[in-house]
């Protein structure tokens, strides 16, 4: 391995293959993890951290490098990962995203994350992201736009946006400057970045992982994720995140299989559905053939094609834009700037004038609008007519899939209906932005585990994700099936930004 | 029994409904695992989840759940066995989350009927509507700065029920029986220690007037009241300034306002002036609490006697009248001490309960002890009256003993013994006295002899007194008599 | 339906959030917007039908009654913007 001496090299390497190559000595940890260190400072503009940890990384690093030595590595033992910073970290700084949580660091650790370090990985930083994780861009966070590492292929060199809400995450993952990343998808934010920039990002069942210490944005949503190269580094990385904790009353109880074990290569007698509900008018010809195309691998593969329906589709996304803000706007009550973040008050003003100031410096746009519909839906004569009709009809949506999984165990879809797009387009529209989301917000609103796969290119050259979708607690066959796909696909275009290829592409372009 | 109004108008009536928060006895918090003991050191007893920091989870704490079934029960009400938590959205400074989780439309505890003694035989039936589970909030402390409040959330998430009743109050005393009676009711059970003073025990009054037959007027909600004379005062107040209000040919408000107590008056409170609205809805941090009848069963399994059924029993068993009933029963420690006193063998239940309610509960409460700590013990007060139904002493040294035994601690026979009080019944030893009184007092006995018959009690004292109280009444008048009617 | 100005002002109130008389406009035509994008809910039929409550199901969970957590004022103060003696203080609030 003598490339490996190069400069990135080892960034190159997915994480099974890293955690390999660690408990083969090939390279040591702090090795892995100063290869990392360099290609975050290289990657500045994509902007993809809001806390840069390489003190933490090193030191965590070090211990890593005991523990293989001892033999008690753990699954993640000495991986590099980054943190979305949604995830509350002991003694770092965790923001959402969000001017509010100005200067707030946590006294403790959020359950995902303790899970991750207790498995051996090794923090980079923190992930800059959608502000409390509202957005399909990651346009709102107060930290500024995270670029995508992909550009279009007509020599443009639009900067494109990565997805949102993860999108710090998607990035650093899709350019190889973190290993894999921790996600939390509530209507997509997983699987539409991972999708914008040709990774592999997965959102499991609702109670898989806890939500203990992540900072609410929908709780009846919201699911931490990983977010990886490939399908089998989502498998390991899954297997570290997940676990019952009693902390978590929505958290369920039930042991976390091997899921690497369930990459078997074989989906022979699997039924596949295609739901024709998400065929929508006017979407991209690329994007229907993808998912035309992602059917025939999986038959080919021994598989076989179920056209199904999923009658309260297109009525998923309206509902979720009730619901999630709803919630919202009362998860975000806490941030009043009496106990932590930002304070906004001057000499003689009320408490109210405290409140409404605070959080209006501190809650950006996006943020501010879903929470006053979140009050709307939730006031005194509309609650009956929003709220309620929402999860009613959140229940027929949930009772859709039910049905459909009488004829079917996996469902096939696209991920977005359309491959990134340019930061400067349609950000005029809150609603055109929200659309984004309607594939993967269905599941979301059924709790249900889905993952995007990186399955082609789109004519511009930027890549496209089908998404999988799989019956509660069912990850071992949704990564099965996901691994086959992936197989099959073939995908393994990089983007034009890549850690270790150094900033070549970008600098030329810029 | 109504308390009316006079009005210039006429008679009004006062209508009152009210809405009692008792603390849950636990260790720890509703959804927390943080203390809940009261007076310690701010933010102390405190968890990350009380303080609502971000990404914090409710998980709920199986004795709150435990005892507002067993209260529910304890109220006659009806069990729900699938019930939602909600959360009630508005903004304070103690109020960390932004909400309060708390129960809406459903419920852990449904409607019952509890009843309530008016003291003079009159039993009135209240409705109860409801009782729910909820979160306290912190502490505002307002007078440690002047330009500042100081923010404590000790009590932030501590367990509440809330139990409302229906507005079938007409009168302050009925309001404070009420209230009294709740607070026998969960000191019984233990589901609340009913300190009012710490705010373990506290209720909104909800006060409106109208003319009787008339519906239901707009009412006004008093606060935060922690004392029954409060409360009496406060419904008095408010429905008073209600009538002059309305006769004066203006509207009620509906509003919340404070009772100032050292003005005896009502006020607007400026803090919830703003129109509420508080988005309820189910807290999607919690799954429905469901439970099935077992667990209920189990519940109702480990409540003890309840006050009514045990006053029926006193008044049954040992034929106590209403009154010393109902005062016996009016604290669960009063009964356990009176249930004491019934196990002493043999002993005389009704005069029992003639000496524990005037003769002992007198004396705590002249030197404000509290029952638990009574310098006498329930067997020391069965050995008392042994002593005078066996004769061994009168009435009149049996107080003069009792004095003793709440002095000291020691039981009855001790005291006779040490201070020779044992009744004399030797009728040779009073016949002589009596001899003596004759003889000394010969214009006595001829105004006696002539016809002034009530002269016997005046011989009957001196015999007492030289006796020093030991002569067996009885046997005085006994010998007495024929000595005199020659 | 539609949202004015005035329920702007009311929403943005109750989530105690300042918007300003100038950007209240803008703010009710962005809100109306989404709404008129909820409304076809209206148009399912959800009669006889449940309002989720929970999306995977399960029983509540439930707690031991012991003291495990609290006991760390300085953690709890430790972000405070404002505190003082060990409390958090706020402008005065006038009951």
């Amino acid at each position: 391995m003598s490339e490996m001496k190069n400069s990135n090299s080892l960034t190159n390497l997915t994480l099974a293959a890293a955690r390999d190559g660690l408990q083969n000595k090939d390279f040591s940890a702090v090795e892995l993890c100063n290869q990392y260190i360099d290609a975050i400072e290289n990657a500045g503009e994509l902007n993809c951290f809001i806390t840069k940890t390489p003190e933490y990384a090193l030191a965590m690093a070090k211990k890593s490098d005991h523990k293989i030595q001892n033999g008690t590595a753990g699954s993640m033992e000495g991986l590099p990962i980054g943190m979305k910073d949604l995830f509350c970290t002991k003694g770092v700084l965790t923001t959402a995203g969000s001017h509010i949580l100005d200067g707030f660091k946590p006294t403790y650790e959020s359950t995902v994350s303790q899970n991750l370090w207790d498995s051996g990985a090794v923090m980079l930083g923190k992930m800059n992201m959608d502000e409390f994780a509202m957005g399909s861009a990651n346009i709102t966070s107060y930290y500024g736009n995270v670029i995508n590492p992909w550009q279009r292929n007509d020599g443009s060199n639009a900067k494109l946006v990565p997805g949102g809400s993860s999108g710090g995450s998607a990035a650093a993952v899709a350019s190889n400057i973190v290993i894999a990343a921790t996600g939390t998808d509530t209507g997509g934010s997983i699987r539409q970045p991972a999708a914008f920039t040709g990774i592999v990002g997965l959102k499991p069942t609702y109670g898989r992982c806890s939500r203990w210490g992540t900072i609410a944005f929908a709780s009846s949503l919201d699911q931490a994720g990983p977010m990886t190269r490939d399908v089998r580094d989502a498998a390991i990385m899954l297997g570290a995140m997940a676990g019952f904790d009693n902390k978590d009353s929505t958290s369920v109880n039930l042991p976390v299989p091997n899921y690497e074990a369930a990459l078997t290569g074989d989906i022979k007698g699997m039924r596949i559905g295609i739901p024709k509900e998400y065929n929508l008018d006017g979407m991209p010809s690329e994007i229907t053939e993808l998912w035309q195309q992602g059917a025939k691998w999986l038959k080919d593969a021994g598989a076989e094609i179920v056209d199904i329906s999923l009658p309260h589709t297109k009525y998923a996304l309206p509902a979720y834009y009730i619901v999630a803000p709803a919630e919202a706007s009362s998860n975000l009550a806490r941030y009043d700037g009496i106990r932590y973040g930002l304070r906004v008050c001057d000499d003689g003003d009320s408490l109210d004038d405290l409140y409404e100031k605070t959080r209006a410096e501190g809650f950006g746009a996006e943020v501010q609008r879903r929470i006053l519909i979140g009050t709307y839906v939730l006031s005194a004569g509309y609650y009956d007519a929003y709220y309620l009709q929402a999860q009613k009809v959140r229940t027929k949506i949930a009772d859709d899939f039910k049905q459909a999984w009488q004829s079917c165990d996996i469902l096939l879809t696209p991920v977005t209906p359309t491959a990134a797009f340019g930061i400067d387009e349609k950000q005029d529209d809150p609603l055109a932005m929200y659309l984004h989301d309607i594939f993967t917000v269905p599941s979301s609103m059924a709790g249900l585990p889905a993952m995007s796969i990186p399955a082609a290119l789109d004519n511009k050259g930027l890549p496209l994700g089908l998404q999988l979708i799989a019956k509660p607690f069912d990850e071992v066959n949704l990564l099965r099936v996901g691994h086959m796909l992936e197989n099959m696909a073939g995908f393994n275009a990089k983007p034009q930004f890549l850690a270790s290829n150094g900033l070549t592409s970008k600098a030329e372009g810029a | 029994m109504s308390d009316l109004i006079k009005g210039k108008t006429g008679d009004w009536e006062i209508v009152i409904g009210l809405e009692i928060h008792a603390q849950v006895t636990s260790n720890a918090k509703l959804f927390s695992g943080a203390a809940t003991a009261f007076g310690a050191e701010p933010n102390t007893q405190v968890s990350i989840v009380d303080a609502a920091m971000p990404g914090m989870l409710p998980v709920i704490n199986m004795e709150s759940v435990k005892q507002a079934v067993r209260t529910g029960l304890a109220l006659g009400c009806q069990i729900n066995k699938r019930s939602i938590f909600s959360r009630k959205n508005y903004f304070y400074a103690d109020l960390p989350q932004g909400y309060q989780i708390s129960q809406f439309d459903k419920p852990i505890v449904g409607k019952g009927k509890i009843a309530i003694d008016m003291g003079n035989g009159e039993i009135k039936q209240i409705g109860i509507e409801r009782l729910h589970l909820e979160q306290d909030a912190g502490k505002s402390i307002h007078d440690q700065h002047p330009k500042k409040s100081y923010i404590d959330l000790n009590r932030s998430g501590v367990t509440l029920m809330e139990i409302v009743s229906d507005p079938d109050m007409r009168s302050a005393d009925e309001a404070a029986a009420f209230v009294t009676k709740m607070r026998s009711i969960v000191r019984y059970i233990g589901s609340c220690d009913g300190n009012m003073q710490e705010g373990s025990m506290r209720a909104d009054v909800n006060v409106s007037v109208r003319k009787l037959g008339d519906e239901l007027g707009i009412r006004c909600e008093i606060k935060n009241m922690n004392s029954m004379r409060f409360i009496k005062q406060a419904v008095v107040y408010e429905a008073k300034r209600q009538v002059k209000i309305i006769e004066d040919g203006g509207s009620i408000k509906q509003e919340t306002r404070l009772f100032d107590t050292i003005k005896g008056e009502t006020r607007s409170m400026r803090s919830k002036e703003e129109a509420h609205d508080y988005r309820y809805f189910p807290d999607p941090d919690l799954l429905p609490l469901v439970f099935d009848q077992e667990f209920i069963d189990q519940m109702a399994a480990s409540l003890p006697e309840l006050p009514d059924a045990k006053k029926k029993r006193f008044i049954k068993d040992f034929k106590l009248n209403d009154y010393d009933a109902s005062i016996l029963v009016a604290e669960k420690e009063k009964a356990a001490y009176f249930d004491a006193v019934a196990a002493v063998k043999g002993c005389d239940m009704k005069m029992a309960a003639n000496w524990v309610v005037s003769e002992l509960f007198g004396r705590l409460n002249k030197a404000s002890v509290d029952i638990v700590n009574s310098p006498v013990a329930p067997e020391s007060i069965g050995g008392l009256i042994a002593l005078i139904k066996n004769d061994t002493i009168n009435g009149k040294i049996a107080k003069d003993v009792f004095d003793e035994m709440f002095e000291t601690g020691k039981d009855a026979a001790t005291i006779i013994d040490e201070k020779g009080l044992k009744q004399v019944t030797d009728t040779g030893a009073i016949e002589a006295i009596i001899d003596d009184i004759i003889a000394n007092n010969p214009d006595q006995v001829e105004k006696y002899r002539d016809g002034k018959s009530n002269l016997i009690g005046w011989f009957v004292g001196q015999v007492m007194k030289a006796s020093q109280g030991k002569a067996n009444p009885k046997a005085v008048n006994d010998i007495l008599r024929p000595k005199l009617d020659i | 339906m539609s949202l004015d100005k005035t329920s702007v002002a009311k929403i943005a109130k109750l989530s105690r959030i300042r918007i300003n008389d100038d950007k209240q406009d803008e703010m009710a035509s962005d809100l109306n917007n989404i709404m008129g994008f909820v409304e076809q809910l209206s148009q399912v039929n959800v009669e006889g039908v449940e309002p989720m409550t929970s999306v995977i199901e399960m029983m509540q969970r439930q707690r031991d009654d012991i003291i495990s957590d609290g006991g760390y004022a300085d953690d709890i103060l430790e972000n405070g913007p404002a505190t003082d003696m060990g409390f958090f203080t706020v402008p005065k609030v006038v009951e």
